[in-house]
């Protein structure tokens, strides 16, 4: 399971900041109302399923490390592994909440999949949407970049380590 | 003589009976509308319009009203999509630079409800349509609300890529509440 939400999770997010930054570049047109529609859709599902990756992380602990690699880990890489797992969770939350605040403050209310209104999250108020709307960029930014990080350091690991740490997390085995 | 002999019949005229005039205070008075992109609810409004109303509740048939709007006051309060609702597939504001409305029969539906038959002018088309009028009196003031729903293809709201409904829905509600000095007794 935690496999299976952290392979759906990362195409989304990624795959959602690709739509994000094509987006804020087109001209008003149906499409661009399609696609901003598209990706707080999405945006609000990656929210939900990150609640639920959250809470199965918080009660099911994954497997401890082996020792081989344990014992091959300077200080300061355990730490950095800590820290971007925390701020990457973090920013799972952070930054859909931020886009869903903006887009109430805006005077968007979302309606997922056009069918379910979503409240709002804050009134109407545009000078303070355009206050968090670089907020939304920058964590989203933020968020891709810990998981380029968490690519590499993964890579690392499977090319440069050779430990087999990345088996853990391919499919197959959650 | 000859000035008094033409003067006369206009004279007359003038003072033929007709539903006393009625005016609008434009501070008082709200025009807007409201419409469905993709499930989400989009509020609009036009901040200038004017309304010539003669209108005696004991005389129905010689009432009359007549609404002029100001097209380029239309905003959605979004500079984004205010900049689109002059062009061709919208407004075409250049081109139509007003909506009319011009009643042709007011009945009473009892307890201040009316219902305003008439023709309703937007971007060239005309269409006949039956406004739901409530009326209510605080002292001096008079004030009509109601609500039209149209059909925004018909009046070409939204040509070419825009005539999608599943986009834009093809339902808007047109909310108005005008506030009347002048009215008689209800």
């Amino acid at each position: 399971m935690a496999v299976v939400l952290h392979w759906v999770l990362g195409l989304a997010i990624l795959g959602m900041f690709g739509v994000g930054v094509y987006m804020t570049d087109l001209p008003f047109s149906p499409w661009r109302v399609k696609l901003y529609n598209w990706h707080k859709w999405a945006g609000v599902t990656i929210l939900a399923l990150s609640i639920w990756r959250l809470v199965w992380r918080l009660t099911h602990r994954p497997p401890a490390l082996p020792q081989v690699i344990v014992l091959g880990m300077p200080a300061w890489q355990t730490r950095a592994y800590h820290a971007t797992h925390y701020a990457m969770y973090a920013l799972f939350f952070t930054v859909p909440l931020i886009g869903w605040a903006y887009s109430s403050a805006a005077g968007f209310p979302i309606v997922w999949f056009g069918q379910i209104p979503l409240p709002d999250m804050l009134p109407v108020d545009k000078e303070f949407a355009a206050l968090i709307k670089p907020l939304h960029q920058i964590s989203a930014f933020a968020l891709v970049g810990l998981a380029g990080l968490h690519t590499a350091a993964a890579l690392k690991h499977q090319l440069i380590d050779r430990d087999g740490l990345m088996q853990r997390m391919l499919p197959g085995r959650g | 003589m000859k000035l008094l002999q033409l003067l006369l019949p206009l004279a007359v005229f003038a003072a033929l009976p007709v539903a006393a005039q009625q005016t609008l205070i434009p501070a008082q008075s709200t025009l807007g509308f409201t419409f469905k992109q993709m499930g989400v609810s989009v509020d609009g409004k036009f901040t200038k319009f004017t309304a010539q109303v003669n209108f005696d509740p004991a005389k129905l048939p010689t009432s009359k009203v007549a609404f002029a709007v100001d097209i380029a006051s239309a905003t959605l309060g979004l500079p984004e999509i205010d900049a689109e609702l002059p062009k061709a597939p919208w407004f075409n504001t250049a081109k139509f630079p007003q909506a009319t409305f011009a009643s042709s029969a007011i009945k009473s539906l009892g307890g201040a409800k009316f219902e305003v038959a008439g023709k309703l002018s937007i971007k060239g088309v005309s269409q006949d349509v039956v406004v739901p009028v409530t009326m209510t009196q605080a002292g001096a003031v008079t004030t009509a609300t109601g609500v039209l729903p149209i059909k925004r293809l018909a009046f070409k709201m939204g040509e070419g890529e825009w005539a999608d409904t599943s986009m834009v829905a093809d339902d808007v509600q047109v909310k108005f509440k005008l506030a009347l000095n002048g009215v008689g007794k209800l």
